[in-house]
C-alpha cells in the first residue's frame, strides 16, 4: 500500500471572501471531528451561543426555532414510490426513538430528532433494481408553526434505486434524513431545496454504508432564506464508496450552508466530495465546511474533496473550509482543494474577442462552471431540472 | 474591402505607481488582401499592439487612433470589434472550463453572423476545418483550451479564424512553440483563408521560418514601442542575419 498524501492548494485563489483551514479569531478550535459531542437528546446539548465551530458561520437568530426544540409542527410529506419500493409511516417517541444512521451532533439535528412526531420510511427491497425515480415531496407552509420531519431511506442488500426529495413551499423545518445503504446496494439520493423565499430549513442527513455499498448523495440548494444542510457519511464495512455532490446558487439575502463530514473508520473505502456554488447579489452568503476524518483503522482510504465558489457580483461572500484529519499513513490518497473566485476577466476577454457579447459570455462561464458537476449527477431528469434552474437564476441578475 | 489604420498610437499600462508607456507612436495601415509581418525584440510592445487593437481593458490608449474603414475602433467594445471583422489569434490563448469547443465555436459564429449557422452545413464546416488543421474530432467535445498543448492551442486559434472569417486578422506569435509539421499546417490554414477571402493579415513573429510559408507584402521592425523601419520581404532576411542591434542602438 502506498502513502500518497496530496493537498492541492495550488488552485486556491487568494480572495477576501475565502477562509481556509484555521478558525478565525475568538473561536474555540476543535481538537478533532472525532471528539464532537453527539446525542439523541437535545437536553444533553448546551445552548447555542453562535461562537461554536459548528455555528460560527450560521445566522443563529433565524434558526432559533430549529435549534431550541421548538419545531414541533408538521409538514406534508408525499411519497411516490417506484416499483419495489415501499413506504411506511410510523409514530415516533421523541429522544428514545431508535436511530438507524449516526447520532445528532448539533442542536438542530437533536431538535429534529426529539420534535418529529412521525417517521416516513422509504425502503428499497432487497435486490430490487429500478431506474425509476421515487419522489418525496416535502411541502412546508409559510406562517405555520416551525416543524420537524424524519425521513428514513433504506436500500436493502444489492438493490439499486433513486430517491429525489423535493422541498417546496415555505415555513421553518428541522429535518432528519437517515440513509441506510445495506451491503452491495447502490443508492442515489437527491435532496433539492427549492423553497420559496422566506423559508428556513435545517437538515441533518446521516448516511451509513454497509459492505461494498455505494451512495451517491446530491444536494441542490436554490431557494429559501436560510438553508443549512449537514451531511454525515459513515462507513461501517470495507469496500464501500460515497460520492457526495452539491450545487448551490445564493441570491441576495440568502444564506446557504453545507457541512460535510466523512468518517473513514474502516479500511478500503472511497469518498469523493464535490460542491460548487455561485453567488450573486447583496449579502448573498454561502458556507461550505468539508471535514474528512481518516481513522487509524481506515487503511487503504481514498478520499478527495473539492469546493469551488464563483462570486458573480460584489457584496456576496463565500466561506470555504476544507479540513482533513489523517490518523494513518497507510492510505491510497487524500486531498482537498478549495477556491473562491470572481469572473475571470481573461476568460471574458477571450470570449468577447470572438464577438460574443458580454452577457452571453458571462452566461457561458457560469454554465461552464456548473457543467462538469451536473454531468456527474448521471440522472437525466435531475440534470435537466438543474439546467433549467440555473437558467432561471441567470435571468434573476439579468445575466 | 477593409482598411485598418493605426495612427500615432500611444498606449500605456496601469502599474502600481501610475501609467507605464509601452507604445510610443505607432503608424500602420493594413488593407484587405495584404500581409504585414511585425518583427521585433522581446518586450518591444508587439503583443501590446495586438491586444490594444482587440480592446483588452489592461491597455490604455493615451494618444492616437485606430480606424476600421474610417470607424473609430477605440470606441467599440471588445465584442463589437470582433463583429466588425477583427480577429486576434492570441499568443497565450485562455482556458475556459466547462465550455466545449463546439459550443464556443457555434456561439461565436452566431454572434459574428448575427444569426445561428445552419446546423447541417455548420457541423460539416467545423469538421472539415478541423481535419485540415489535423485536429482530432474529439477536440470539439473538449473544454476550450483546457489541457491543450501549446501547439494545439495555436491550431485552435487558426480554426476559429478560418470559421469566423474576419476582415483583418492579427496573429500574435502563432508560430511560437510549433514543430515543423504544425508550423506548415497552421500556415496552410492562414493561406487558405487568404486564398478564399480578402483577409488582411498582421503577423507578429520572431522567426523568418513562418514567412517562408506565409509571404508578407511588408515587414515592419518593431523596437521600443514603435516601428523603427519598414520594407519588403527582404527586410526579414536581413533581420535574421543581423539581428536587432542596429535598431536597438538608435532607439536608446
Ligand atoms: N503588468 C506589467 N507591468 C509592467 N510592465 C509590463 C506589464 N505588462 C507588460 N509590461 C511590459 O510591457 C512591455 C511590452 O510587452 P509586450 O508583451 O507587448 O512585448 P512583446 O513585444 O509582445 O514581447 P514578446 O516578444 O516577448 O512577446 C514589456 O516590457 C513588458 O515587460
Ligand atoms: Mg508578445
Amino acid at each position: 500500500m502506498t502513502t500518497d498524501l496530496t493537498t492541492d492548494h495550488t488552485r486556491a485563489t487568494a480572495d477576501g471572501a475565502h477562509t481556509h483551514g484555521a478558525p478565525g479569531v475568538g473561536v474555540v478550535p476543535e481538537a478533532s471531528r472525532a471528539s464532537r459531542f453527539a446525542s439523541f437528546d437535545l437536553a444533553e446539548f448546551p445552548a447555542v451561543t453562535g461562537a461554536e465551530e459548528e455555528w460560527r458561520f450560521s445566522p443563529v437568530d433565524r434558526l432559533q426555532h430549529l435549534i431550541s426544540g421548538a419545531a414541533t409542527g408538521a409538514v406534508s410529506v408525499d411519497v411516490t414510490p417506484a416499483q419495489g419500493v415501499t413506504v411506511t409511516v410510523t409514530d415516533r417517541d421523541g429522544a428514545s426513538t431508535p436511530g438507524v444512521a449516526g447520532v445528532p451532533n448539533d442542536q438542530l439535528a437533536a431538535t429534529a430528532w426529539i420534535a418529529a412526531a412521525q417517521r416516513t420510511q422509504v425502503t428499497v427491497g432487497a435486490e430490487v433494481e429500478t431506474d425509476a425515480e421515487t419522489t418525496v415531496v416535502v411541502r412546508g407552509e409559510a406562517g405555520a408553526p416551525a416543524a420537524s420531519a424524519h425521513l428514513l431511506l433504506t436500500a436493502e442488500h444489492h438493490s439499486k434505486a433513486l430517491v429525489v426529495i423535493d422541498h417546496v413551499g415555505g415555513g421553518e423545518l428541522a429535518q432528519t434524513v437517515e440513509i441506510d445503504v445495506h451491503d452491495g446496494a447502490h443508492l442515489t439520493v437527491v435532496s433539492i431545496q427549492d423553497w420559496d423565499r422566506g423559508a428556513v430549513h435545517g437538515s441533518s442527513h446521516r448516511a451509513r454504508l454497509g459492505r461494498d455499498a455505494t451512495l451517491k448523495h446530491i444536494v441542490v440548494s436554490l431557494g429559501g432564506d436560510v438553508v443549512r444542510v449537514t451531511v454525515d457519511g459513515e462507513f461501517t464495512q470495507p469496500g464501500s464508496s460515497l460520492e457526495s455532490l452539491g450545487l448551490y446558487y445564493a441570491d441576495a439575502g440568502q444564506h446557504l450552508e453545507h457541512r460535510l463530514f466523512v468518517d473513514h473508520a474502516v479500511p478500503r473505502c472511497t469518498s469523493r466530495v464535490t460542491y460548487k456554488g455561485a453567488l450573486q447579489g447583496e449579502s448573498a452568503r454561502s458556507v461550505w465546511i468539508g471535514d474528512v476524518l481518516i481513522r487509524k483503522a481506515a487503511e487503504g482510504t481514498d478520499t478527495y474533496e473539492l469546493n469551488r465558489n464563483l462570486v458573480l457580483t460584489p457584496g456576496a461572500r463565500a466561506d470555504s473550509v476544507p479540513n482533513l484529519e489523517i490518523e494513518t499513513g497507510e492510505i491510497e490518497g487524500a486531498g482537498h482543494a478549495s477556491a473562491t473566485g470572481r469572473f475571470d476577466d481573461e476568460q471574458l476577454f477571450y470570449l468577447k474577442a470572438r464577438g460574443i457579447p458580454e452577457d452571453v459570455a458571462r452566461r457561458l462561464v457560469v454554465r461552464g462552471f456548473f457543467a462538469e458537476l451536473i454531468q456527474q449527477i448521471g440522472v437525466p431528469a435531475v440534470e435537466d431540472r438543474l439546467q433549467t434552474a440555473i437558467e432561471a437564476e441567470l435571468e434573476l441578475t439579468g445575466l | 474591402m477593409a482598411t485598418l489604420e493605426i495612427k500615432n498610437l500611444h498606449v500605456s499600462i496601469a502599474i502600481a505607481d501610475g501609467l507605464k508607456p509601452i507604445l510610443r507612436g505607432v503608424d500602420l495601415t493594413v488593407r484587405s488582401g495584404e500581409t504585414h509581418a511585425i518583427m521585433g525584440p522581446n518586450g518591444s510592445g508587439k503583443s501590446t499592439l495586438a491586444y490594444t487593437i482587440a480592446g483588452h481593458p489592461r491597455y490604455e490608449v493615451t494618444e492616437g487612433e485606430i480606424l476600421l474603414d474610417g470607424e473609430n475602433v477605440l470606441e467599440m467594445s471588445v465584442d463589437e470589434r470582433a463583429r466588425a471583422g477583427m480577429f486576434l489569434a492570441m499568443q497565450y490563448p485562455v482556458e475556459v472550463p466547462g465550455v466545449t469547443v463546439s459550443n464556443f465555436l457555434r456561439t461565436a459564429k452566431t454572434a459574428i453572423d448575427g444569426k445561428a449557422p445552419a446546423l447541417r452545413t455548420w457541423t460539416g464546416e467545423v469538421r472539415t476545418a478541423m481535419d485540415a488543421l489535423r485536429m482530432d474530432p474529439e477536440f470539439a467535445t473538449r473544454n476550450v483550451n483546457e489541457g491543450f498543448s501549446g501547439g494545439e492551442k495555436k491550431r485552435h486559434e487558426i480554426l476559429q479564424m478560418e470559421l469566423l472569417r474576419p476582415q483583418i486578422a492579427v496573429l500574435d506569435e502563432t508560430d511560437s512553440g510549433l514543430d515543423v509539421d504544425a508550423l506548415r499546417i497552421v500556415s496552410e490554414g492562414v493561406n487558405r483563408l487568404k486564398g478564399n477571402s480578402e483577409v488582411g493579415v498582421l503577423l507578429i513573429t520572431h522567426y523568418t521560418r513562418i514567412l517562408q510559408y506565409i509571404k508578407p507584402d511588408f515587414v515592419h521592425v518593431f523596437v521600443a514601442g514603435r516601428i523603427a523601419e519598414q520594407g519588403g520581404p527582404e527586410l526579414a532576411d536581413r533581420l535574421e542575419a543581423e539581428g536587432y542591434d542596429r535598431f536597438l542602438a538608435s532607439a536608446v
